[in-house]
């Protein structure tokens, strides 16, 4: 990838004796919304982290803005805008008074940053708080603050940890097209997620489990990963229904989904009546089942447990 | 350095100051209450020192003791006892320092020996006083003896001015009151500089860590020098706000002497303020914890400052190894700048010793401080 913005060479990091960041290589185009997607302990905090500049890594490689963030760490930090996965504003300041302190610090021009301020706020649908504390505001309120705050330098590449977590609907969709008018602008955002159903938003997914790539690619292309095809049994007790197919024929993982099990199945037609049948024959009541499209979380669900099945060989 | 990055920096240190009663109370409320404390309470003259008296004779030469203690401003005769049990009991009950006990022959002893002894009850417990008391008793006394022989030369017809051969006459500079307030207030400031300075600075970067907002101004372009500057400016101005305050209490309120120029005043206090600002700052970076990095901050700048720096133990009285330790305790030069600028007028020319010191220790504070803080998590 020539054009890549972002290019991650072999990247590792050890906390306390234990990978947290192994060997990781990828790169990312310009205007493109990297997802990293994974469960808590993925490795996706650390990985931004090193890559906004604020914590070195071990060994390996990476490139952000076209400077070497492993080299030197302050150039980079100009040209970027990262939003901490905590909210790391200050909650005795104004938002108005946050807003202005980054600005500073990016030496934004005070009309350049008061223009900003105002179309950003309005995105945000915050324009009546500006003179209100920043701890008094709700969680999603404060996650648009740090957007805001994030974003008063126009930054090259933004990466955002986690920016959705504990964030109403209404804030999160507001995030989003926030997001989707940078990428217009020719901004490219590195963005991670613990939800799936997020993930589908982004353009390319990084999708990490216990410091490893699993896979890198469109949402498209990661279903296409996945061989057979998605059932879901609807039950009350998916749990009780997942330790009866463990190890069946076919039955290439199993994930309880609130009132279903989702089961991916290698022959969807040969597999169904066979499920039935011993489902039935362990005495287990369940409902219809369905064929469904996959989503990136039965995908996720499946390599991980294909990972695991390579690995316990 | 960016300075608009610095005064960014310093501009929300300052907003925090001012939203957080817990910083204001120590920024104005503890330099005022520590002024008056010292002020009134921290004073080592001895006046007003309660007497008894046991008067055996109770004769006309007695009663003439006895008044000139009551004279004097530095006692107080609460009582005359009558027997020696009572003296006793008086003293032990701490309801007086200071028993004189005037013997049944001493009109007797006076007249026909031409000479006679009162005897002085002290209670020693606090040295100081104890010998303050007597050397107060011995002058009374003294100036009656010399009352009685004018008489007597009076009397064989010698004229009264061949009385004392030979005497001091002695002025005091600086302190011509003697009063210790003068010489105990002054250094007073550098206490206040000492426990305001060194507990808002040790908060600032421990503050930052403790409530998460450190990791993203870490990733700000701001750099460790930018940040370190930007959050001692607002104590610095402080600090030198809290040295006015002072010294219009101190000269206003107390009628401290004030010689010197404000120009020296606030040069030496901006590089003593350099020090222990430079000092909290290490400790904030240390700790990481806004309740630790203030506890080692008042261990190393409130504890010696106030018992090694001269404030109100004179180190020209304190045993050799002690006096040599006290080189190395910077508020010490601050003292002695404070005292030599409010009595004795001193100028910078003056206290070039002073200012030297200080301002090596600023430099080194200073070189170590722009190097302790990393922008990197752990």
């Amino acid at each position: 990838m020539n054009d890549a913005v972002v290019k991650v060479d072999r990247l590792t990091k050890h906390f306390a004796g234990r990978p947290v960041v192994e060997d990781l290589s990828f790169a990312v185009r310009r205007g493109e919304i990297l997802g990293l997607v994974g469960p808590d302990g993925a490795g996706k905090t650390t990985t931004l982290r090193i890559l906004a500049g604020v914590l070195p890594a071990d060994s390996g490689a990476a490139r952000v803005a076209d400077q070497d963030v492993i080299r030197d760490p302050e150039a980079v930090k100009s040209r970027i805008s990262y939003m901490a996965q905590r909210f790391g504003l200050y909650e005795d300041l104004t938002v108005d008074e946050n807003i202005r302190f980054y600005a500073e610090l990016f030496e934004v021009a005070a009309a350049v940053r008061e223009q900003r301020a105002r179309e950003l706020l309005a995105a945000c649908g915050m324009t009546p708080f500006q003179r209100r504390l920043a701890g008094q505001l709700s969680g999603g309120m404060k996650r648009k603050l740090g957007l805001v705050c994030a974003l008063i330098h126009t930054p090259q590449i933004l990466l955002l940890d986690e920016p959705t977590t504990g964030v109403d609907p209404v804030s999160r969709r507001e995030l989003w097209s926030i997001l989707y008018s940078l990428v217009f602008q020719g901004v490219t955002v590195l963005i991670s997620t613990a939800y799936f159903d997020e993930a589908e938003r982004c353009h390319r997914l990084l999708l990490l489990h216990r410091g490893r790539l699993l896979f890198c690619g469109t949402p498209a292309e990661l279903k296409g990963k996945l061989p057979g095809a998605v059932l879901s049994l609807a039950s009350s007790e998916p749990r009780r229904l997942r330790a009866a197919l463990a190890g069946a024929d076919g039955v290439l993982s199993a994930m309880a989904m609130g009132d279903a099990l989702h089961v991916v199945v290698d022959d969807p037609a040969r597999r169904i009546p066979e499920l039935r049948e011993q489902l039935g024959a362990a005495g287990l009541g369940f409902g219809d089942i369905t064929t469904m499209g996959a989503t990136v979380e039965d995908v996720f669900a499946y390599m991980v447990s294909r990972q695991e099945a390579e690995r316990g060989r | 350095m960016n300075w608009r990055r610095t005064v960014a920096i310093g501009r929300k240190e300052f907003i925090q100051v001012r939203r957080d009663p817990r910083s204001l109370l120590i920024a104005v409320l503890l330099p005022l209450i520590q002024i008056l404390l010292l002020g009134y309470g921290a004073r080592l003259d001895a006046d007003h020192i309660p007497v008894y008296v046991y008067d055996q004779e109770a004769s006309q030469n007695s009663q003439a003791l006895l008044k000139h203690f009551q004279a004097s401003r530095y006692f107080d005769v609460i009582k005359v006892v009558d027997n020696y049990p009572a003296l006793v009991r008086a003293i032990d009950a701490d309801r007086c320092k200071l028993g004189v006990i005037i013997p049944w022959d001493f009109s007797r002893r006076l007249d026909d020996a031409h000479r006679t002894q009162v005897q002085a009850l002290v209670d020693g417990t606090d040295d100081n006083s104890a010998q303050l008391a007597v050397g107060y008793a011995q002058a009374v006394v003294g100036a009656y003896s010399d009352d009685i022989q004018l008489q007597w030369f009076a009397l064989k017809g010698i004229s009264q001015q061949a009385t004392q051969p030979l005497s001091v006459d002695y002025r005091t500079w600086f302190n011509e009151e003697l009063e210790s307030k003068n010489f105990i207030i002054p250094g007073t400031i550098a206490l206040v500089m000492a426990l305001m300075g060194a507990l808002l600075s040790s908060l600032t970067i421990a503050r930052e860590w403790e409530r998460g907002t450190m990791e993203q101004l870490i990733a700000t372009p701001a750099t460790a020098t930018e940040i370190m500057m930007g959050k001692l400016l607002p104590y610095f101005v402080i600090g030198l706000f809290d040295a006015a305050l002072c010294t219009a209490f101190a000269v206003g309120w107390f009628a401290v002497p004030f010689r010197g120029s404000l120009g020296t005043l606030f040069f030496t206090t901006g590089l003593f303020l350099v020090v222990i600002l430079g000092i909290g700052y290490m400790i904030s970076v240390a700790t990481k914890s806004q309740l630790g990095a203030s506890q080692y901050a008042l261990l190393v700048t409130l504890l010696p400052t106030s018992m090694l720096s001269g404030f109100a133990f004179p180190i020209d009285q304190m045993p050799a190894p002690i006096r040599a330790i006290t080189y190395v305790v910077y508020s010490r030069y601050y003292v002695s700048a404070l005292k030599g600028i409010f009595l004795a007028g001193s100028g910078v020319r003056d206290l070039a010793p002073e200012i030297a010191a200080m301002a090596v220790y600023a430099g080194v504070i200073v070189f170590f401080a722009t190097r302790a803080f990393r922008k990197s998590l752990r």
